[in-house]
């Protein structure tokens, strides 16, 4: 998991085929394309209307996941 | 086609590679000439002679010198011509650029690009190649293709699946949903891959010795432009790393590849496989390599003929993506971000 201020996340909704993805700022969006998906992200904030960097819900990650795995200081 | 990004620090060579013979290796279309200074300190010097351009790679180092095969000019460790043939003056400009290199975690690394702002704070870090608690194998192969493919093929591992059937890839790979994050600050892109009962590939049923299923993580880190990590881990299935203390349940192996843009149609493709297990036994190291570098030439063979087919395409040719290809989308976008912003005031590109 990535824990900086400015991550975009998209999941894949298990057993689906669509992804999900999750600006920033909180809000989410569901599409079948990623080219779709990846354009509503990156248009925070226009195409949602968020604010800034907000503490998002944490998403379920993979089981087990290591959550406080950082990446290694570039 | 992705321009180059410049301002970067690139893999250039393995440390072990360069030593008192010289090693001529171009990087982002920079050719560069690398020897070891008989204190031992890593040494890249522009790979063409300043009287005729002959390259320096193909000539003979003296001492710390190097001595031009054509005429003699003859370059200390800083690029400075120290001697010229048959006369006492040397002309001002009788000076070949010396590069930024720092050997870090088993590479030697090179900045391309404005030697002001070459950082080595800024190399990313790969500090399993190098810990004694990890074994390591390792090479490089010249892939005859355009770096933008290599990221893509390492950005989605279904490929794995198909590409790779019998030795890393099973159908897990291809059927686990993926999750991708792009933390836009840093331009890392991760995506993880978690397998809960998946079968054991040759790959890892031959060196960690489990037997039926496993639990299987695959967790990409790619620092873009040139490292890219995958952290695997390999359990029994159903093990899980404890709430505390170390996960040694579990084998880790930590692939590492550099992805070296050499020219526009050509890579250098490193990649190196680091494990936390069997450390001292030879013939998992043997087994482990031959089977990684098996793996990365049908890589390679792919990707030399996809090459082929692109470099007759019009740029912007059509392509589909699906969920798939979710990280290689953002790796694509962040190293056009990362082109753009780097590009010389008033460059052309191409
Ligand atoms: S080309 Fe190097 S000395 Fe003439
Ligand atoms: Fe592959
Ligand atoms: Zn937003």
């Amino acid at each position: 998991m990535l824990t900086g201020p400015r991550v975009y996340r998209v999941d894949w909704v298990l057993g689906t085929d669509r992804l999900r993805g999750f600006c920033f700022c909180g809000t989410s969006y569901d599409a079948e394309d990623p080219i779709e998906l990846w354009a509503w992200l990156l248009a925070h904030p226009d195409s949602h209307g968020g604010t800034g960097p907000t503490e998002p819900e944490p998403a379920d990650p993979p089981s087990g996941t290591v959550r406080d795995r950082q990446p290694v200081p570039a | 086609m992705t321009a180059f990004v410049r301002d970067q620090w690139y893999v250039a060579a393995y440390s072990r590679e360069v030593g008192r013979e010289l090693l001529g290796r171009t990087i982002l279309g920079e050719p560069i000439v690398f020897y070891r200074t008989g204190d031992g300190e890593a040494v890249g010097l522009a790979d063409r002679c300043v009287h005729r351009r002959f390259p320096l790679s193909e000539s003979r180092l003296d001492g710390d010198t190097i001595v031009c095969g054509y005429h003699g000019f003859t370059y200390d460790s800083g690029g400075s011509c120290v001697f010229v043939p048959g006369q006492q003056r040397i002309p001002r400009t009788a000076r070949v650029a010396a590069y930024p290199v720092v050997e870090q975690d088993s590479f030697v690394w090179v900045w391309i690009g404005d030697r002001a702002k070459a950082d080595p704070a800024l190399i990313p870090r790969a500090p399993w190649l190098a810990d004694p608690n990890y074994t390591t194998v390792s090479g490089m192969e010249p892939l005859n293709a355009r770096y933008m493919l290599l990221v893509d093929n390492l950005m989605d591992l279904s490929h794995e699946t198909y590409l790779h059937g019998g030795y890393i890839g099973t159908p897990e790979v291809a059927e686990t949903p993926i999750q991708t994050e792009v933390d836009e600050d840093s331009g890392i892109v991760y995506v993880s891959r978690h397998m809960d009962d998946a079968a054991c590939p040759p790959f890892y049923a031959k060196s960690t010795g489990i037997e039926g299923r496993i639990t299987r993580w695959q967790d990409i880190e790619y620092h873009p432009p040139c490292l890219y990590l995958l952290h695997s881990r390999i359990a029994p299935q159903g093990v899980y790393p404890p709430a505390e203390g170390p996960d040694d349940q579990a084998f880790h192996v930590e692939v590492v590849y550099a992805i070296t843009p050499s020219t526009e149609n050509t890579t250098y493709d490193f990649w190196a496989v680091a494990r936390d297990f069997a450390l001292d036994d030879e013939e998992v190291s043997r087994f482990l390599h031959s089977n990684n570098h098996t793996v990365v030439m049908q890589d390679v063979t792919a990707l030399n003929l996809l090459e082929q087919v692109l470099v007759k395409e019009a740029d912007g040719y059509q392509e589909l993506s699906i969920n798939i290809d979710t990280g290689g989308l953002a790796a694509r976008r962040i190293l056009k971000r990362m082109a753009e912003r780097s590009r010389p005031e008033g460059a052309v590109t191409s």
